[in-house]
């Protein structure tokens, strides 16, 4: 099935079967491979992108079901790594092996536009679907808090 | 402490930038021109004898490629038993053992392949654990044991793969002269490395038949060596390079799919990538050791401990890999970090029908540790001691010696022991709310960091700057940084004018693994090495160059030699080396190889079967948890931990703080969680809705807090971290739920439903009056 998907701003003519994951067409079919695949299952949160703004997993998404929707993805977030999110992931040193930190970045950067300064346990809730197994939770959290600080510099 | 130019200093990671864009390239990511995709089929039972594998249809299908069956593999490998072959050939010894590898031009044609492949079975009777292979008339996994090459080749009883004794004084007869004996049976769980990369291979054959492997891998030498011994090719001819790795644990640490990979790749012609799906990765990888530990420990009255022995029965699963080393190991550990002068630990890994068992951050000490720091604050407890106290009284000290006989450097025990009991008493809270109670407990560690041989290559390119090789891979806990940053100090220039190499086996000198906390202690000082042999060389250059003898230079900060007390007189590093590229001499390059010797006192300490003797150095922690227990559902929050390392020196403060409160995560998912559950021969919970790793809600703060004991031997004094932190946190849990509510557990993982099971019985026999 033919159809377009806006993601990051740009239009892509796909042609896959329709129940295809969102996931999958992103990373093979448009090559935006900075979307991780870790369970399949809507479990683990590596493929969080947005969908009009929601963090949602993308995995778990038919392709065909966001049409017309505006997708970003990691590679979508900025395009020099100004996102106030990305300088403090820098700052706060956060990533490990790194395999869940698009989804991380993606999921946080969703919470902080609609909840501006997030406390600890909103942080941990709206977060607690995007495993980290290496364990930086707490760095997360901080680099949330300095997030909100840069954003409003 | 000296200023620094480099080391001491909590740097942002290397390699940050990408993995916070989405360009860090881990293998899925890969695409190679004209590339298949391939994947396996596993086998449904756990065990039974291959009638046949009729690959005929798969074939058949449109767009398939390659078919390979065990009868294409048939090289047997293992590190220390070679047991194993890349397909299950004649028996498959568990539930997910791969079968048949299929590569096609898409995945989905791949995966339908798999389907059409028809495979007959004659069921065997199965082993779930080690009680039942190891009663009499059990059925035999390995029926040509015998004739496999092992390691060590002395008869062992059926089912077993490994068996070991490690002894010194004589435990049986001091015990009679104790005070106090406490016995204990204590048990472990499989618990799964759940990296959130799935293993994945992309294999390359060029026109002289050469085959490439790109993997996320823990060491790029054990696959080209594995993949060589799989294969039956000199390693000449197989290539293996490190792609970005998304976690490990160990569980990287030998080869995953690379063999299968390559065999396809040789056999189509065309690039092949391998990943497993989550479902996959769960049925046909690795697991931690489950384990039964035995522990008698005998004190006096004072709490002095005297006289300690260990039994321990590890499940390794259905191929041997590394339980050899992992059971060895753990004997080696399990006297615990304390002076008792009379110990005996004994033990078997043992043939199961379950998935193949392996290396996890730290390596059969969890196991052990859980049990023995357990049994610590059960002899406190009947002696009526303070669980810290008792530690600080026998904990070991510089100078003192290891089991084997290992004199310790550094060791900041006492000081990581005070550290956590302060932090953790110092805490005020509001009491409990009625129906939870509350309670601290303690833990205290040893680990090693250091094993076998490691080199470094240090190049001077044209303009001054340098190029690092160690062949070492950072699995993510920033060895790449940390290496970068020691080079850098050793030659005291910025750290951006260090260039990581990306680990190949074509460029890149031999590095044993990432793993046994070594990178930061064994290639920091094959770093130290190679960069002081560049500084000879620099320095000769130098010499000639200001017309001075050698021995009066020194180095400047910013890449520059000068000579000593006179400030004006240097040259550059971008000077020197276009001398040496373009004049005299040739270019400048440091080379470094380093063995951490092996060898242990036989007249002090009696050692047979699989022994491991002097490993690394040794490295120490303490640990504290503070929980809150539901009386009515049995659940345990854990509020608080704390984690105190002897470090050495911290090389990198940020990258150690990292390590501690990752391995404090994955720890109090084995405390509390994480295990993979059999329903009869199958793993009953083989996916993330169903195994729950600790997300960001299951975790208390942690608190980490690094000590310095600056280890002679180590690059500016630094030892290892990465295993420490997973390693005493389960004991902590178990002994902070003995201190709130006087249940002393003695399984893992401490579930609701065992806290409850075991609250009930503290109940019952309390109406009994038959409690305590």
């Amino acid at each position: 099935m033919k159809f377009t998907l806006t993601v990051n701003g740009r239009n892509h003519d796909v042609d896959v079967e329709p129940e295809t994951p969102l996931l999958w067409v992103l990373r093979d079919t448009i090559g935006l491979t900075g979307t991780k695949y870790g369970c399949g299952i809507a479990q683990c949160g590596a493929c969080t992108v947005h969908v009009d703004g929601q963090a949602a997993k993308a995995c778990n998404i038919n392709a065909a079901s966001v049409v017309g929707r505006k997708i970003t993805t990691i590679e979508g977030l900025s395009n020099d790594r100004s996102h106030p999110v990305q300088k403090a992931w820098i700052e706060h040193t956060v990533p490990q092996c790194g395999y869940c930190q698009s989804g991380q970045i993606m999921a946080a950067s969703a919470l902080l536009a609609r909840t501006p300064n997030p406390s600890d346990r909103q942080i941990d809730e709206a977060m607690a679907d995007n495993l980290c197994r290496c364990g930086t939770y707490t760095q997360i959290r901080e680099a949330v808090h300095a997030a909100v600080k840069i954003g409003q510099s | 402490m000296a200023d620094t130019l480099a080391v001491g200093r909590g740097i942002p990671r290397l390699e940050a930038p990408a993995k916070l864009t989405g360009r860090a390239v881990y293998v899925d990511d890969i695409r190679r021109p004209g590339m298949l995709h391939a994947a396996l089929l596993l086998a449904p039972h756990a065990h039974a004898r291959i009638v046949s594998v009729d690959v005929s249809a798969a074939l058949a299908l449109p767009g398939v490629r390659c078919v390979l069956t065990g009868d294409d593999l048939p090289h047997r490998f293992g590190a220390f038993v070679k047991d194993e072959t890349v397909l299950a050939r004649g028996t498959v010894r568990y539930f997910g053992e791969p079968v048949a590898a299929v590569a096609a031009d898409d995945l989905a044609t791949a995966r339908a392949a798999v389907d059409l492949i028809v495979a007959t079975y004659e069921d065997r009777p199965s082993v779930m654990d080690p009680d039942a292979a190891l009663a009499p008339g059990a059925p035999v996994l390995h029926a040509d044991f015998a004739t496999y090459e092992r390691r060590r080749a002395s008869p062992l009883p059926p089912n077993v793969c490994a068996e070991t004794t490690i002894a010194e004084g004589d435990a049986e007869a001091a015990f009679a002269g104790c005070d106090v004996v406490v016995e204990g049976v204590f048990e472990t769980q499989p618990q799964v490395h759940c990296y959130l990369e799935p293993c994945g291979a992309v294999a390359e054959v060029d026109d002289r038949g050469r085959v490439t492997i790109w993997s996320p891998c823990q060491s790029v030498f054990r696959v080209q060596a594995t993949v060589a011994e799989a294969l039956d090719l000199p390693m000449s001819r197989v290539r293996a390079i490190a792609t970005m790795v998304g976690g490990a644990f160990g569980g990287k640490s030998d080869v995953t799919v690379q063999p299968a990979a390559a065999l396809l790749a040789m056999r189509t012609g065309r690039p092949v990538k391998l990943v497993l799906s989550r479902n996959d990765d769960f049925l046909s990888m690795r697991t931690r050791h489950p384990a039964r530990v035995r522990v008698r420990t005998g004190a006096m009255r004072d709490g002095t401990l005297v006289a300690r022995t260990v039994d321990l029965t590890l499940d390794g699963g259905a191929y041997a890999e590394d339980s050899g080393a992992v059971l060895g190991f753990a004997l080696l550990m399990a006297r615990g970090p304390y002076r008792i002068p009379h110990v005996r630990c004994v033990g078997r890994a043992v043939y199961t029908n379950r998935l193949r068992a392996a290396g996890f951050r730290g390596y059969g000490n969890p196991q052990v540790t859980f049990a023995g720091e357990a049994q610590i604050d059960d002899i406190a407890a009947r002696l009526g001691l303070d669980p810290v106290e008792i530690r600080l009284r026998n904990a070991m000290r510089t100078g003192d010696r290891w089991v084997g006989g290992q004199e310790l450097a550094s060791c900041g025990l006492t000081e990581c022991l005070e550290a956590v009991r302060d932090a953790a008493r110092a805490v005020r809270r509001p009491p409990p709310a009625p129906g939870r109670r509350r309670g601290t407990g303690f833990s205290a560690i040893a680990h090693i960091c250091g094993i076998l041989s490691t080199s470094a290559v240090l190049k001077v390119l044209e303009d001054g700057t340098l190029t690092l090789n160690t062949g070492a891979v950072d699995l993510g806990e920033g060895s790449d940084t940390v290496l970068a940053q020691i080079c850098a100090e050793a030659l005291q220039v910025p750290v951006d004018r260090v260039n990581f190499a990306v680990p190949d086996t074509d460029g890149s000198p031999y590095n044993w693994s990432t793993g046994g906390s070594r990178v930061t202690y064994m290639v920091g000082r094959a770093v130290t090495a190679a960069a002081a042999d560049v500084r000879e060389k620099l320095f000769a250059h130098a010499a000639d160059m200001m017309e001075c003898a050698a021995i009066d230079l020194e180095l400047r900060p910013g890449g520059k030699v000068g000579i000593a007390g006179v400030p004006g007189r240097e040259v550059g590093f971008r000077a020197i080396s276009m001398r040496a590229h373009w004049a005299v001499g040739g270019p400048v390059i440091g080379t470094a190889s380093v063995m951490f010797e092996g060898g242990f006192d036989p007249k002090r300490t009696e050692m047979t079967g699989d022994g491991i003797g002097r490993l690394g150095t040794y490295v120490f922690g303490a640990q504290a948890a503070e929980v809150e227990v539901d009386e009515a559902t049995g659940e345990v929050r854990v509020l608080e931990v704390w984690s105190a390392h002897d470090v050495g020196r911290a090389i990198n403060p940020l990258a150690v703080a990292g390590q501690i409160q990752g391995g404090v995560a994955q720890g109090l998912g084995y405390a509390l969680m994480e295990d993979l559950v059999y329903d009869g021969e199958r793993p009953a919970n083989p996916s993330l809705a169903d195994y729950k790793v600790p997300g960001a809600p299951d975790l208390p703060p942690i608190r980490p807090i690094i000590v310095e004991h600056p280890e002679p031997t180590g690059p500016f004094g630094a030892k290892g971290i990465g295993e420490p932190p997973v390693i005493g946190v389960a004991p902590a849990v178990r002994n902070a739920i003995a201190a709130a509510t006087g249940v002393r557990l003695a399984v893992l993982p401490m579930t609701p439903e065992r806290v409850l099971d075991a609250l009930s019985a503290q109940e019952e026999r309390s109406d009994d009056g038959t409690g305590d």
